[in-house]
């Protein structure tokens, strides 16, 4: 049950992208067209995921092995960094389908500040509420519920997006200034989920 | 001076070198900041205990964890207590103080999730003289609550799933300092053997 | 280009949050307050300005396939060293910034000014280049933090302007954040066209 309630609280009411602020130069950047939005979430989820693995493993049996714990943003983003390249290379060979979809992605992902910051929510075990026990599985359940929060919202404001490039819009207003109001009423949308963890919480009894 | 080339040993000796520098002034500052960030961390909760049990200086005598996770801070002025419930956001962890008869002396919100403007106010709000006061009051005597649950506490303006989670959490800081007293007697034991031997010597 | 165009060229025509739109993770997300959105602008500035002096004093050592390796070593320690000092000297900021401080690292604007000049630049012109970035972020986010202090709880850096009462409390909390920079921009947008 506790699974379930990190999986509904992290896409709808703490939304990465949309209450957490991370994340947010993709969101804004490449959310023109559904398809394009939908391919760089596809690729958020992919990498998210196992760089969470990764990075956790990273901090509990070496930087705490061996009390480096000060180098966790450096091992992180290089890790990282290392990782996205590693993906892109195998990803040609294995799968160049999935490759084709996901590759022009990949590049841009390192810089995704959501990867950085999931990892090290994950690795100090900040993201849970405090009767849920921090581990490998509720940390990997986390990021991968944070990726598809992060999908379901670009897709959503993509989609608003393709609509708005239809209509006159003062010209002040062009660009990037409405994107950014578009999102803050988008944001509001979701803030009508805030609460809905603690009614499931009573539900599950946790 | 001319720009280094390309070639795999120039470019594995530059990493290298760069990441043991890197990681060498990072241990050296570590080695720094490391005392102060510890003492701060100290003096923030001894700060805090001061704060909610109204005293200038006292003495931690102990300090216990107890099975709810709930921290005790025995002092020589009363006792504070630290407790997590689950606020509006997210868990909200409270430091509360006691005198020795369970009078609530003070309080301290340490970390919340509770949205800002509304349920973030709890920590002003049940301040002495604040519209939600609770300072003085005994949760022993009568379990508080608010208004809205028939109690007498106001609950903050828009948010009372805050200001229930911010009162049940005094009142679980309230059992644990009762538990905690009737498991753990032993200083009240001294003082009360002490008492008939002094009745004895007054008597002859 | 002498010193003080470089230096303005950041402040103004080249605003890394009115202009070229980055790092808006954080801009977005610690300006709740004027105070907070000025604190992260400084923390910016500091690692932006010694990056850039380091790079460009380091560029000629680092052969070009690893370049970009090195400079995220060298920004990411600058950061990690930030992190260290706010967290024992300055711990409010350090609190209220929390996760934003780290992800530093990942900010657009620093690795991106690294490519762009430092890599090019003597140390002297990459200094006034960092600071006037940093110093231009840093007016956007305070200008920022300010618009949501004020329309929010009608503070600005704490000075009580009207009663919170009569605050538009959306402004403070997370949508707020998106509708305020986009009005801003809107404006900003305004004023540069005229």
């Amino acid at each position: 049950m506790a699974y379930i309630l990190i999986f509904i609280t992290a896409i709808f009411v703490n939304n990465i992208v949309l209450s957490q602020f991370l994340g947010i130069c993709p969101f804004l950047g490449v959310s023109k067209k559904v398809e394009t939005a939908a391919g760089m979430g596809a690729a958020v989820a992919f990498v998210l995921t196992i760089a969470t693995i990764v990075t956790y493993l990273i901090q509990k049996y070496v930087l705490e092995a061996f009390q480096l714990e000060y180098l966790q943003t450096i091992a992180f983003i290089l890790v990282i960094a290392s990782l996205v390249q590693m993906v892109e290379i195998i990803l040609k060979k294995v799968s160049p389908a999935l490759y084709q979809a996901l590759g022009v992605f990949l590049p841009l992902i390192t810089t995704n500040c959501c990867i950085l910051g999931v990892a090290i929510l994950v690795a100090n075990g900040t993201y849970a509420s405090y009767n849920v026990e921090p581990s490998l599985l509720t940390g990997v359940v986390y990021a991968f519920s944070t990726a598809l929060g992060f999908g379901l919202a670009m897709i959503v404001f993509a989609g608003i997006r393709e609509q708005l490039s239809m209509v006159n819009i003062p010209k002040g207003m062009q660009g990037m200034a409405i994107a950014l109001v578009t999102a803050g009423l988008l944001a509001m949308a979701f803030m009508g989920f805030s609460g809905v963890d603690g009614g499931l919480r009573q539900l599950f009894g946790i | 001076m001319k720009k280094l080339k390309s070639t795999l040993p120039n470019m594995a000796i530059v990493l290298t070198l760069i990441s043991v520098l890197a990681g060498g002034i990072l241990a050296y500052v570590n080695s720094v900041t490391k005392g102060p960030i510890a003492q701060l961390k100290e003096k923030n909760l001894a700060d805090g205990i001061k704060a909610v049990l109204n005293a200038q200086d006292l003495k931690v005598q102990d300090s216990k964890t107890l099975d709810a996770g709930d921290v005790l801070y025995i002092t020589d002025k009363g006792t504070a207590v630290k407790t997590i419930t689950n606020g509006f956001g997210g868990a909200l962890t409270v430091l509360v103080g006691f005198d020795n008869d369970g009078n609530i002396q003070g309080y301290q919100v340490l970390e919340h999730a509770e949205t800002p403007g509304l349920g973030a106010k709890a920590g002003d709000w049940f301040q002495k003289d604040a519209k939600g006061d609770i300072i003085g009051k005994n949760p022993g005597e009568k379990e508080l609550t608010v208004s809205k649950d028939g109690g007498d506490v106001d609950a903050i303006t828009a948010s009372t799933i805050t200001s229930r989670a911010f009162l049940l959490a005094i009142n679980n800081a309230y059992k644990s300092f009762k538990n905690a007293e009737v498991a753990a007697p032993a200083i009240e034991e001294k003082t009360v053997s002490a008492e008939p031997a002094t009745e004895e010597t007054t008597n002859e | 280009m002498s010193n003080f165009k470089v230096f303005m060229n950041g402040l103004v025509k080249e605003n890394p949050t009115f202009v070229l739109l980055l790092g808006m993770c954080p801009t977005l997300g610690t300006t709740s307050s004027a105070f907070n959105g000025m604190s992260m602008g400084l923390a910016t500035t500091a690692v932006l300005v010694f990056s850039n002096i380091i790079i460009s004093l380091i560029k000629n050592v680092i052969p070009d396939m690893v370049r970009i390796p090195s400079f995220i070593v060298v920004i990411a320690s600058l950061v990690t060293i930030l992190q260290m000092v706010l967290q024992a000297y300055v711990p409010t900021v350090y609190e209220s910034l929390g996760l934003f401080i780290p992800l530093i690292v990942v900010n657009c604007i620093i690795l991106g000014r690294a490519e762009a000049f430092a890599a090019k630049n003597s140390a002297v012109s990459s200094l006034f280049d960092g600071l006037g970035m940093g110093l231009g972020f840093t007016w956007a986010l305070t200008l920022l933090g300010a618009t949501r202090e004020f329309l929010g709880t009608g503070k600005i850096f704490d000075f009580t302007i009207f009663p919170e009462e009569y605050g538009m409390l959306l402004f403070v909390l997370a949508p707020g954040a998106f509708i305020a920079l986009g009005y801003l921009l809107a404006i900003v947008n305004k004023i540069r066209k005229a």
